[in-house]
């Protein structure tokens, strides 16, 4: 079962839901390593998109969707995450196409996209301590899923267990890139706020397509 | 947490309200998105000099619009870079004709939402180069962190090549200078308290009575070390002998002195560290020509100062004696 328009855009309110119950837990892993503005950041910005998602005419395409959601998320996040998580959404719109319903591959296409552009924006590796963290093992899981004939539900279920995973690999880590490499040895043993938001998006996209938790 | 504010969401838009009242004659505030704009921008055929970033670092940015310095300051929320549609609608309000210099503190998201708007004017039609400033010699430049931070060499960057746009200097010789002025200028910073980000509530770390967090950014984060608490002495080697070492700044040398509060440092105490600061340049045979002391880059209400040193020479001390008029310094009108 593929994933339409309407698919996308309860993924994307699932998105600002989560981000919102969130948006402590976020400030304060940003606080102690960071400026203590991730979690409202985001809030900001998804807030913002689920008025525009309310007042406006209803997107046409998947692609329309994404596009609608990179293009707020960059004109009201800030700070790093709004032209990584923007540029993300705005290369996954541009790999979906003028597709109707995305399907699997479509999914783990779009995933790859995504991360490629966080990579190109942010100019991270895996092992800095950020959110490529969590996005490089996602796409590798969703991409396999896709390969063994799994449902957008399960690709992408794949991909926030992989994420999750991802997210707790950076606690050792010492940051390379990002505000918290300002503190060297002391970023260490402190979970990454970066690759925590893109594990809860991923869970929430995953539970928004039926996919459940693990 | 104790301030004197309304609601936390609203802090920064309340404040730009209330500085277009308090500066009419030398500002106007646009709103949705916030730039702060210099009252008679554009000026024809000057190129525009436009700055930003989190708010909270007040007087910076918008407090150095007017004439002779900013054209225009995008203003994040607290501690947040503003968004790239803000730095477009400043490009399109201080648009000249002789293009635009983006004055960039360097930090990640800063960097990022700056390098976006730039393609975006760009692809416009408007001519943009971008400086990042780089000055904190409190954070190793190597692969292994975003590079230096933008602090109190800001102020200085953001004067002098104010000044220069202002004689008619093109966008070629401001880029130039602005380039010239970060490689000459260096900057430490120390806290003696944390400070409180309005939406988050409470401090953003935590510093015993006998502590200080040497090499501060200005965002209330953690510096790379937590000393004893020192007198005042101890305190400015601890920020001047790392920038001299750093440049490095030489018996001979002519030097810009500025030193900064983070805003909640009253002026005894900084006229008390700023005359250490002089007395220990003049031992190295270092000539303090300019001076600047005050909170003019802060970190909401933190206790704690910064020092920056700017190599001069003779254009460099013109550019910075000339004329300029903006809520926050004002000479020479």
């Amino acid at each position: 079962m593929g994933c339409s328009v309407e698919g996308v855009v309860a993924a994307l309110r699932s998105a600002a839901e989560v981000v919102t119950a969130h948006r402590d837990e976020l400030v304060e892993l940003d606080r102690v390593i960071g400026d203590a503005d991730h979690g409202e950041n985001l809030k900001r910005g998804f807030t913002a998109l689920v008025s525009k998602l309310d007042l406006s005419e209803p997107p046409a395409t998947p692609s329309a969707a994404l596009k609608l959601a990179a293009t707020t998320l960059i004109s009201t996040v800030g700070g790093a995450a709004g032209p990584l998580y923007g540029t993300a959404l705005l290369r996954a719109a541009t790999s979906v196409g003028d597709a109707a319903e995305l399907d699997a591959a479509g999914v783990a296409a779009a995933l790859r996209a995504a991360l490629d552009g966080v990579v190109a924006r942010g100019k991270a590796e895996p092992g800095d301590k950020t959110m490529v963290d969590a996005l490089t093992p996602a796409v590798a899981a969703a991409e396999a899923a896709a390969a063994s004939g799994s449902t957008v539900a399960e690709v992408l279920s794949a991909a926030a267990d992989a994420a999750d995973e991802g997210a707790a690999s950076t606690v050792p880590l010492v940051a390379r890139k990002g505000r918290a490499s300002y503190l060297g040895e002391r970023s260490a043993n402190h979970l990454d706020p970066g690759s925590r938001s893109t594990a809860l998006l991923l869970r929430s996209f995953a539970e928004s397509a039926g996919g459940g938790d693990r | 947490m104790k301030k004197i504010i309304n609601d936390p969401a609203t802090v920064v838009v309340d404040a730009l309200h209330g500085m277009a009242a308090a500066h009419p004659d030398l500002l106007r505030v646009q709103t949705d998105p916030a730039v702060v704009v210099r009252a008679d921008a554009a000026v024809h055929g000057k190129v525009a000099v436009i700055s930003g970033g989190g708010s909270g670092h007040e007087p910076l940015h918008g407090g150095f619009v007017g004439m002779g310095m900013l054209d225009a300051a995008c203003p994040g929320p607290v501690f947040t870079s503003p968004t790239p549609d803000q730095v477009q609608a400043a490009v399109t309000a201080t648009d000249g004709g002789a293009g635009a210099l983006l004055l960039v503190k360097n930090y990640t998201g800063d960097v990022l939402n700056f390098e976006t708007a730039a393609e975006l004017a760009a692809a416009e039609g408007t001519e943009v180069r971008t400086v990042l400033i780089d000055d904190d010699v409190a954070v190793k430049d190597s692969l292994y962190t975003a590079g230096r931070r933008g602090v109190g060499g800001t102020v200085l960057v953001e004067k002098i090549v104010g000044a220069a746009a202002q004689r008619g200097d093109d966008l070629d010789a401001c880029e130039a200078l602005a380039r010239r002025v970060v490689a000459g200028v260096r900057s430490m910073g120390v806290a003696l308290t944390a400070c409180t980000v309005p939406h988050v509530g409470e401090p953003s770390f935590t510093l015993a009575d006998d502590e200080m967090e040497i090499g501060i950014g200005i965002h209330g984060e953690p510096g790379r070390q937590r000393v004893p608490m020192e007198p005042a002495d101890g305190i400015v080697r601890h920020l001047l002998d790392p920038i001299l070492e750093d440049l490095p700044f030489v018996e001979g040398d002519r030097v810009l002195l500025f030193t900064n509060s983070m805003g909640g440092t009253p002026l005894v105490e900084l006229y008390i560290a700023h005359g250490i600061a002089e007395r220990l340049l003049a031992e190295r045979g270092i000539t303090v020509e300019r001076r600047l002391v005050g909170p003019y880059i802060t970190s909401l209400e933190m206790q704690g100062m910064s020092l920056t040193v700017l190599r001069l020479d003779d254009e460099l001390v013109e550019l910075w004696d000339a004329p300029v008029h903006t809520a926050a310094l004002r000479w020479g009108v």
